[in-house]
C-alpha cells in the first residue's frame, strides 16, 4: 500500500510507541503483570504492522528470514545457557540464586536474562511465520 | 435450576462443545483448525476461571491486601497458549502446503483424489 | 553426576537450535548423532544409578518438591529412557544417507533440529514428575512429529500430517482438561504429592471426569483401538528415517505416561477397584491385536503394514497394563522395549527397501531376496522378532503377557494373543513370500543398500536377538519397575 499517505503515516508514528510499550512490558514484567512472551507478541506485531503498510521487501530489509532464524535459536540458547551457567556455578538447572553474589540479585539476573531470551524467540519466530506466508501466497499468485 | 452460580462451566461446556462439533462437521480444513483454536480455547476458560478466588485481588504483592487470586493456572494456560499458537501456525502450514499439492482444502476432495478412505 | 536427570533432556533440546544455525550439509547431522549417543551414555548410567541409589529426585531451580517443577526417576522412566536412547542412537546414523535422499538439502539442518526437539520431548515426558510438565513435553514431541511426517515425499504425507495434528491436539487437550480437574480438586501438579491427596477426594465425581479425559486422551496418542486412525497413513508417509524412529517411540512413551498416571498418580485400588477401567482397556486391546492384524494383511504398503501391526501390538502392551498384577506390568514395560527394537529393526529395514526402490509397495519387492540379501534378511529376522519366535525378543514379551494372562486364568486372552500371532505370521509371510519367491519382473537389478544404512539395521536386528537370549538385563529392569509401580499404588 504505497501511496496511503494517512496509513503510513499512522504506522509511522505508532511503530516507535508499540516498541517502547514491548520494552515496558519486557522489563516491567519482573516486578507486574508481563514478561517475556507478551513482549515478544508486541514487538513481532511492530514489524507486522510495518509489514502489512510498507510491504514485505521493505521489511526484510529491516530484517531477513535468515537473521531472524538465528535470533530464534539464540533466545533458546541464552534460556538453556541461564540453566547451564546455574550448573557450572554449583547450583542445580535454572537455580537462579548462584548467578550473583547474593540470591536476590541472581533472581533478578536469572530472569530478566531469560525472559530476554523467551522474547527473543517469540517475536522472531511470529515474524518468521508471517514472512513464510506472505512468501508463500506471492508465489501462489504468481 | 440447576446451579448457575457456575456459569464459568456452562461457557466452557458450551465452547467446548461448539469446537469438537466444527472440528466434525466441516470438511474445510482451515474450520477444522477454527474448531480446534475454540476447543483449546474453552480449555484456557476452565482454567482461567480455576484461578479465581472470591474477593481475591490481582496476585502482585501489594500493600493492605491479604487475598490474592491463584496465578498458577494463569501461568499454566500462557504456556498452553503458546503451544495453541505453534500449533495453529503449523496446521495453518500444512493447510497452505495441501493447497498446493492438492489444490483443494475439502476433506471429501483430499479423500476422493488419494483413493483413501 | 545428580544433574544427569537434567541433562539427558537438556542435551537434545540445546543441539536442537544449534542443529538449526549450523549450515547445510553434514554438521547438523554429526551433532544430532553425537547428542543421540551421549542420550544412551547418559540413559546407561541414570540406569546404573537407579539400580544403586533407588528412585531418584531432582527439584529444578532448587524449589522444594510440590510447588517447584520435580524430576523422578525410577526403574519404569530409567528404562523408558534406555529404550529411547537406544533406538534414537542407532537411527540416528542411519538418518544420514536416508535423509539426504529424501530430504532437500535447505531443509537437512531443520530435519535434524526437529528430530532432536522430538527426542528432548520424549525424555522429558519420561524425565518429569510433574503432570503438567507432561504436557508441555507432549506438545513439543507432538510438534515435531507433525513436522517431520509432513516432510514426507508423498503429498499424502502432509494430509496425514494434519489428520494427525487434530487428533493429536484433541488428545493432548483431553489430557489438559484432566490435568485441570486434578489441579482444580488437589491444588497440586506434583505427581507424587498428587497420588497422596487423591485418595481423599476419590469419590468426587470430578475426579470420574478427570479420570475419562486422562485416559481417552492418552488413549487417542498412544492410538489405541478405535483411537488409531491417524497413525498407519502418519508412519506409512513419513521419511524412512522418521518412521523407524517414531514408530519405535512415541506410543510407547504414551504407555508409560498411561501407567504412570493409572498406577502411580490415582493408584491401582482407584483406578481398576472402583472405576472398570482394567475391563475396557482389556477388551479394546484384544480387539485392536486382532482387527489391526487383520488389516494388516491386505495392506498393499509394506510401511503401511507395519503401521497396522503397530496398532496390533500396542494392544499387547495395553493388555498387559490392564491385568493388574506384577506378571502383567512386566510384560507390557517389556513389550513397551522389545517393540522398539523390533519395528525400528523392521522400519529400518524398509528404509534401505525405499533408498533403492524409492516406495515401499509390497508388489514392487519381487525378487528382492535375490538382490539385496541383506536388508531382506534383516526384515525376515525382524518379522520372526515381531511373530515371537523363540530366541528373539518378541518371544520373550508374549510369554511374559501369556504366563500373565495364565496366572489369572484368562484361557480367552491367551487364545487371543495366539491368533494374532498367527496373523502376524501371514502378514510377515506374505513380504518374504514376494521378496524371496517371486522372480524380479523388471530387467534392472536393485544392488544391495549401502553399509551406512546397513549397519544401523543390523545393530537393532541383533539386539533383538541377543535380548531375546540374555534377558537378565530387560526382564530384571522390567520386574523391579512392575514391582514398585504396584508398591506405589498400594
Amino acid at each position: 500500500m504505497p501511496n496511503h499517505v494517512i496509513l503510513r503515516v499512522v504506522a509511522k508514528v505508532l511503530i516507535p510507541v508499540i516498541v517502547l510499550f514491548a520494552l515496558y512490558v519486557q522489563f516491567h514484567g519482573e516486578l507486574g503483570p508481563g514478561g517475556g512472551f507478551q513482549a515478544g507478541v508486541i514487538l513481532a506485531s511492530a514489524f507486522i504492522l510495518h509489514l502489512l503498510i510498507f510491504g514485505q521487501r521493505e521489511t526484510r530489509k529491516i530484517v531477513s528470514l535468515r537473521l531472524l532464524r538465528i535470533l530464534g535459536a539464540c533466545g533458546v540458547l541464552i534460556y538453556a545457557g541461564v540453566g547451564i551457567a546455574s550448573l557450572l556455578l554449583g547450583g542445580k538447572f535454572l537455580d537462579y540464586n548462584v548467578l550473583a553474589h547474593d540470591p536476590v540479585h541472581g533472581q533478578h539476573l536469572g530472569i530478566t536474562l531469560i525472559e530476554i531470551g523467551v522474547a527473543l524467540t517469540v517475536s522472531s519466530t511470529m515474524v518468521a511465520l508471517i514472512y513464510i506466508f506472505v512468501e508463500r501466497l506471492r508465489a501462489a499468485e504468481e | 435450576m440447576i446451579s448457575l452460580g457456575l456459569y464459568n462451566y456452562w461457557i466452557v461446556i458450551a465452547l467446548m462443545m461448539t469446537g469438537l462439533y466444527t472440528m466434525i462437521s466441516r470438511g474445510n480444513l482451515v474450520k477444522k483448525l477454527v474448531g480446534l483454536n475454540i476447543f483449546q480455547t474453552a480449555v484456557f476458560f476452565l482454567y482461567i476461571s480455576m484461578g479465581m478466588v472470591e474477593d481475591g485481588a490481582v496476585p502482585i504483592l501489594t500493600e493492605g491486601v491479604t487475598r490474592y487470586s491463584n496465578p498458577l493456572p494463569h501461568v499454566l494456560i500462557l504456556t498452553a497458549i503458546v503451544v495453541g499458537v505453534a500449533t495453529t501456525a503449523l496446521g495453518l502450514a500444512l493447510v497452505v502446503r495441501i493447497k498446493e499439492a492438492y489444490d483443494t482444502v475439502d476433506e471429501d476432495e483430499l479423500h476422493r483424489l488419494d483413493n483413501d478412505f | 553426576m545428580e544433574h544427569l536427570q537434567v541433562l539427558i533432556v537438556l542435551v537434545p533440546l540445546l543441539s536442537a537450535p544449534l542443529c538449526a544455525l549450523l549450515p547445510s550439509g553434514r554438521w547438523p547431522w554429526l551433532l544430532a548423532t553425537l547428542a543421540s549417543w551421549a542420550t544412551l551414555a547418559m540413559a546407561l548410567v541414570l540406569l546404573g544409578r537407579v539400580e544403586s541409589l533407588g528412585p531418584l529426585s531432582y527439584e529444578l531451580g532448587n524449589w522444594a518438591a510440590p510447588w517447584g517443577i520435580e524430576y523422578r526417576l525410577d526403574y519404569a522412566n530409567a528404562m523408558v529412557q534406555l529404550l529411547l536412547g537406544v533406538v534414537a542412537a542407532v537411527v540416528m546414523p542411519f538418518a544420514y544417507r536416508s535423509a539426504r535422499q529424501e530430504l532437500d538439502n535447505d531443509r537437512q539442518p531443520g530435519f535434524y533440529a526437529a528430530l532432536m526437539l522430538l527426542l528432548a520431548g520424549l525424555l522429558g515426558i519420561t524425565a518429569t514428575g510433574d503432570a503438567f510438565n507432561v504436557f508441555v513435553f507432549l506438545e513439543v514431541s507432538s510438534l515435531s512429529t507433525y513436522t517431520l511426517i509432513a516432510l514426507g515425499r508423498d503429498r499424502r504425507a502432509l494430509t496425514s500430517s494434519f489428520r494427525y495434528l487434530i487428533m493429536g491436539t484433541v488428545g493432548a487437550t483431553f489430557f489438559l482438561i484432566g490435568v485441570g480437574l486434578l489441579y482444580s480438586l488437589t491444588g497440586t501438579l506434583n505427581m507424587a504429592d498428587l497420588a497422596e491427596r487423591l485418595p481423599a477426594v476419590a469419590s468426587h465425581r470430578t475426579v470420574h471426569t478427570a479420570v475419562a479425559f486422562l485416559v481417552v486422551g492418552i488413549c487417542l496418542k498412544l492410538a489405541l483401538f478405535p483411537l488409531h486412525l491417524w497413525l498407519p497413513n502418519a508412519y506409512a508417509y513419513a521419511p524412512s528415517a522418521v518412521s523407524a524412529m517414531v514408530a519405535a517411540t512415541s506410543t510407547k512413551v504414551m504407555v508409560y505416561v498411561l501407567i504412570r498416571f493409572l498406577y502411580t498418580i490415582l493408584g491401582v485400588d482407584f483406578s481398576f477397584g472402583r472405576l472398570p477401567l482394567a475391563q475396557i482397556l482389556m477388551v479394546l486391546s484384544v480387539i485392536g491385536m486382532l482387527t489391526a492384524s487383520a488389516v494388516a494383511i491386505s495392506q498393499p504398503n509394506a510401511k503401511r503394514l507395519l503401521a497396522y501391526s503397530s496398532v496390533a501390538q500396542v494392544g499387547y502392551m495395553v493388555l498387559g497394563v490392564s491385568l493388574v498384577s506384577a506378571l502383567g506390568l512386566t510384560a507390557a514395560l517389556l513389550h513397551m522395549f522389545n517393540h522398539a527394537l523390533m519395528k525400528g529393526a523392521l522400519f529400518m529395514a524398509l528404509g534401505c527397501v525405499s533408498f533403492r526402490l524409492g516406495g515401499t509397495d509390497v508388489a514392487q519387492m519381487k525378487g528382492l531376496g535375490r538382490s539385496m540379501p541383506w536388508t531382506m534378511a534383516a526384515f525376515v529376522a525382524g518379522g520372526l522378532s515381531l511373530i515371537g519366535v523363540p530366541l528373539t525378543v518378541g518371544f520373550i514379551s508374549k510369554w511374559y503377557l501369556v504366563l500373565a494372562a495364565l496366572e489369572q486364568g484368562w484361557w480367552p486372552l491367551v487364545v487371543a494373543i495366539l491368533l494374532s500371532s498367527l496373523l502376524a505370521v501371514i502378514y510377515v509371510w506374505r513380504v518374504v513370500e514376494v521378496a524371496y519367491f517371486q522372480p524380479s519382473e523388471s530387467r534392472d537389478i536393485h544392488r544391495e543398500a549401502p553399509l551406512a544404512l546397513l549397519l544401523p539395521t543390523w545393530i537393532l536386528v541383533l539386539a533383538n536377538v541377543y535380548f531375546g537370549i540374555d534377558t537378565r538385563l530387560t526382564v530384571g529392569v522390567a520386574e523391579q519397575a512392575a514391582a514398585a509401580l504396584l508398591g506405589a499404588g498400594r
